[in-house]
């Protein structure tokens, strides 16, 4: 049998983002998380901050060390797999991955250290100063690798000439249409990532009765955190599918399953879409609604899969399913942010062991849709590597066969599972161990000036 | 009329290229040194040497890999995929090497698991370093744009042995960081080690230097014509001097002096390289100017980088200069 370098390349390729997107989602939440409470210890003169803090950076440390190793794999990928996409679409992206280096991840990495290592070396300012630069590191390489991936969704401020995409306006390149919306999508939903993990450990220390102080201050943070912005990931989550809707309809209809253009869409509810025969099978359906909530008019004209010629058409299952599992479990987390909310008002916040069970199992509900919705927008993108311009098969490397990605695609199964399983299971140690105490955290921070024991947390 | 940038891009990625070699040099060199020392806890006072600026000094790589494929973004698409394997198999090294410094701490009965993904991660990232540096002097298949040859044709003799190569660069890099870092027992155990790799980078260094005219008949054609001979004949003196100085401040006990030496060496063999392969990019294929992005793209990339690479020197030498000094086996972690 010919194996496909195309196809397994793409496997690859969805495999090693997939994982790694995975970590940005925690890591990128935890740093701000932490500049919070280095914050509020900094201003409050709190130590319970300061503990929380010790202990979710040492989450942070595990979670940033897998995402930078699994980071580095990504754009040599776009080499050793796809370097007919390297030749032609470097011009453009290119200079977007330098533009993320030079601002994020050289901010990142150097400050890291200082985070991790330098509490008892520098003052308090200037380690808040190292975590603050750490989170933004992270919230830039969001915006640059996401203008990276918004044009490849909607493209534009570039010529085609010869075959390759040549820059004409970058503020039109960076500020594509897609780019605002996936941005503000993307980096709220790796927010509320953070937030469900903080609430499941949180919830997991108080229903056993363990740090409870500190988690019921963390649990009662975490609720408010949610309660504004879960509602605001809804409003944000629909406008990028209005604007999916304007620029890539055809990705809009497999996210809906709708075959054909129609007014007055049914809302898919569920179905199993059978792309052979161009129909659904086991439809569950309300008459009418897609066109309500995706044109805000009942007589609104949803265009379907068929307006697109069959060799134009995404993979309808996983986008379709994809989009329903994201929505499911923003549905899930509106449910956990309105329950919170009620059972603080009634005072039962804390007590509620059903109310913990759930932020338990809710633990993790962000990574399941940040990965659901990625499938949603990167398959829904397919066939095209360059929305409309470049196909995907067109941008594999031509020299690389598909033996040789079969070996590379084992390689890189084998290595994740090992080290990542690992990874996942000593930060479950960690999460385990919950807060230090305050001698442990004296002895750790203090030991220069066993004299003045709070001299750390005064100055 | 538009200024001609490939020059200044051939500098800026040429510095990239080149620290990453050099800070990442010192870390991966510190992992390769681990079988030579049993001991885990000098291993743990080796790691923390450099556990505060590993993933600063990685940042290099992605940054070098980044202006290859920015700049030059023909030569990335032929490079990089002539040299599949080397790639995948430095990627997986760098992750069991990276993981193992937070990995290690978490532990404390499986320590030796994570101290020997540290070194055979270094190691095996090293190594394929070196064949990548190995293919790339010996030049690729290629035809039109594209990388022609096969996923196999690293194995050669000329890139293995330039792996084994970098092996003893790195560690010398190591040794000498070790000295600069550590003291007492550990600090004269460093020297050993530094001692015994630094023959190793002379005979590779003798080695690959009367290779390479052999390859190529251009590289000996610029080193062995005259009036060539007689100025470029300084690049062997000064390597040679460098390597002296290296060899006696080891032998002395120099604090800082053998981890100068180590960089210059690898200045000198940088600098051999370049005289030997400008103007290619892809050797013997392709110009800089052959493989060079358009000028809107260059120019837009210049504007940042002028900006931003000082500020990145600024705020790295800070995080040097907080963790300086001997390396402490009591620093707080987190």
């Amino acid at each position: 049998m010919e194996l496909d370098p195309v196809f397994l390349s793409r496997v690859q390729f969805a495999f090693v983002i997939a994982f790694h997107i995975l970590l940005p989602a925690l890591t990128v939440g935890l740093a701000s998380f932490i500049v919070l409470l280095e914050g509020l210890h900094l201003v409050k003169r709190d130590p319970m901050y300061l503990r929380l803090s010790v202990f979710w950076t040492r989450i942070f440390a595990v979670s940033f060390g897998m995402g930078v190793v699994s980071g580095i794999v990504m754009p040599f990928q776009f080499g050793t797999n796809w370097s007919r996409f390297s030749e032609s679409g470097a011009n453009i992206f290119g200079p977007l991955l330098a533009y993320e280096g030079m601002v994020a991840f050289f901010l990142e990495s150097a400050f890291l250290g200082i985070l991790l290592f330098g509490r008892k070396l520098v003052p308090p300012w200037a380690h808040f100063f190292a975590a603050l630069m750490v989170a933004l590191g992270t919230l830039f390489s969001s915006f640059w690798i996401l203008a990276f991936n918004s044009w490849m969704q909607t493209p534009q401020g570039h010529v085609l000439t010869d075959g390759r995409f040549l820059p004409e306006s970058w503020l039109a390149i960076i500020f594509n249409p897609s780019f605002p919306y996936r941005l503000m999508h993307t980096v709220t939903g790796f927010y509320l990532t953070t937030a469900f993990a903080v609430l499941g450990v949180t919830a997991w220390h108080l229903k056993r009765g363990q740090h409870v102080a500190e988690s019921q201050r963390v649990l009662s943070m975490t609720v408010t955190f949610i309660a504004i912005f879960v509602p605001i990931q809804v409003v944000l989550g629909d406008l990028h599918g209005l604007n999916t809707l304007e620029h890539q309809p055809v990705k809009v209809a497999a996210m809906e399953g709708l075959w054909e253009t129609q007014s007055r869409a049914p809302a898919v509810l569920f179905a199993i879409p059978d792309e052979a025969r161009e129909q659904n099978h086991l439809e569950i359906a309300i008459p009418g609604f897609a066109s309500v909530y995706l044109t805000h008019s009942r007589d609104g004209v949803v265009p379907g899969l068929k307006s697109a010629v069959a060799g134009d058409r995404p993979p309808v299952a996983p986008v379709f399913f994809g989009f329903r599992v994201m929505v499911g479990i923003g549905l899930l987390m509106l449910a956990v942010a309105i329950w919170g909310l009620w059972l603080r008002w009634r005072d039962r916040l804390f007590t509620t062991r059903a109310y913990l069970n759930a932020c338990i199992a809710m633990l993790p509900a962000g990574f399941i849709a940040v990965l659901a919705g990625w499938t949603v927008t990167e398959v829904g993108r397919q066939p095209w590597i360059v929305y409309g311009l470049m196909r995907t098969r067109d941008a594999v490397t031509p020299s690389v066969t598909g033996g040789d990605v079969l070996v590379s695609l084992l390689l890189y199964l084998i290595v994740y599972a090992v080290v990542f399983g690992a990874g996942i299971f000593y930060m479950a140690k960690v999460a385990r161990g919950g807060p230090p105490s305050e001698v442990e955290l004296r002895d750790a921070k203090l030991a220069e000036r066993p004299a003045r024991p709070l001299s750390a947390v005064d100055s | 009329m538009q200024l001609d940038l490939v020059p200044v891009w051939t500098v800026i990625l040429g510095v990239a290229v080149f620290m990453y070699v050099l800070l990442d040099g010192f870390d991966l060199g510190v992992g390769i040194l681990f079988p030579f020392i049993r001991d885990e806890d000098s291993r743990s006072l080796m790691m923390s040497s450099v556990a505060p600026v590993w993933d600063g000094n990685e940042t290099w790589l992605v940054m070098g890999g980044v202006a290859l494929l920015a700049a030059f973004p023909t030569a990335f698409a032929i490079i990089i995929p002539a040299v599949y394997f080397p790639i995948l198999l430095m990627l997986l090294g760098l992750i069991f090497r990276g993981v193992a410094f937070e990995f290690r701490l978490k532990v404390t009965d499986h320590r030796q698991r994570w101290s020997a993904s540290f070194c055979i991660g270094s190691t095996v990232a090293t190594f394929f370093q070196g064949v990548v540096l190995g293919m790339y002097v010996q030049g690729f298949a290629v035809t039109g744009q594209t990388y022609a040859g096969t996923s196999r044709d690293w194995i050669a003799p000329f890139p293995l042995a330039t792996g084994v190569g970098l092996l003893f660069g790195y560690a010398l890099l190591g040794a000498t960081w070790l000295v600069m870092k550590t003291e007492g027992e550990l600090q004269r155990w460093a020297q050993r080690q530094g001692m015994r790799a630094l023959y190793g980078v002379l005979a590779f260094i003798a080695m690959v230097s009367l290779w390479t005219p052999f390859i190529n008949r251009q590289i000996a054609e610029r080193w062995f014509s005259f009036p060539n001979l007689a100025w470029l004949s300084i690049v062997p003196v000064v390597t040679a001097a460098i390597a002296y100085a290296t060899w006696r401040a080891l032998r002395r006990g120099g604090d800082f002096v053998p981890f100068i030496g180590a960089m210059g060496l690898f200045a000198m063999c940088y600098l051999g390289l370049g005289i030997s392969l400008f103007p290619y990019v892809v050797p013997y294929v392709l110009t800089l100017w052959d493989a060079a992005a358009v000028p809107a793209s260059q120019t837009f990339m210049l504007i940042g980088t002028l900006f931003l690479l000082p500020i990145v020197f600024m705020y790295t030498g800070w995080s040097y200069y907080v963790f300086r000094g001997k390396v402490r086996g009591d620093i707080a972690y987190h």
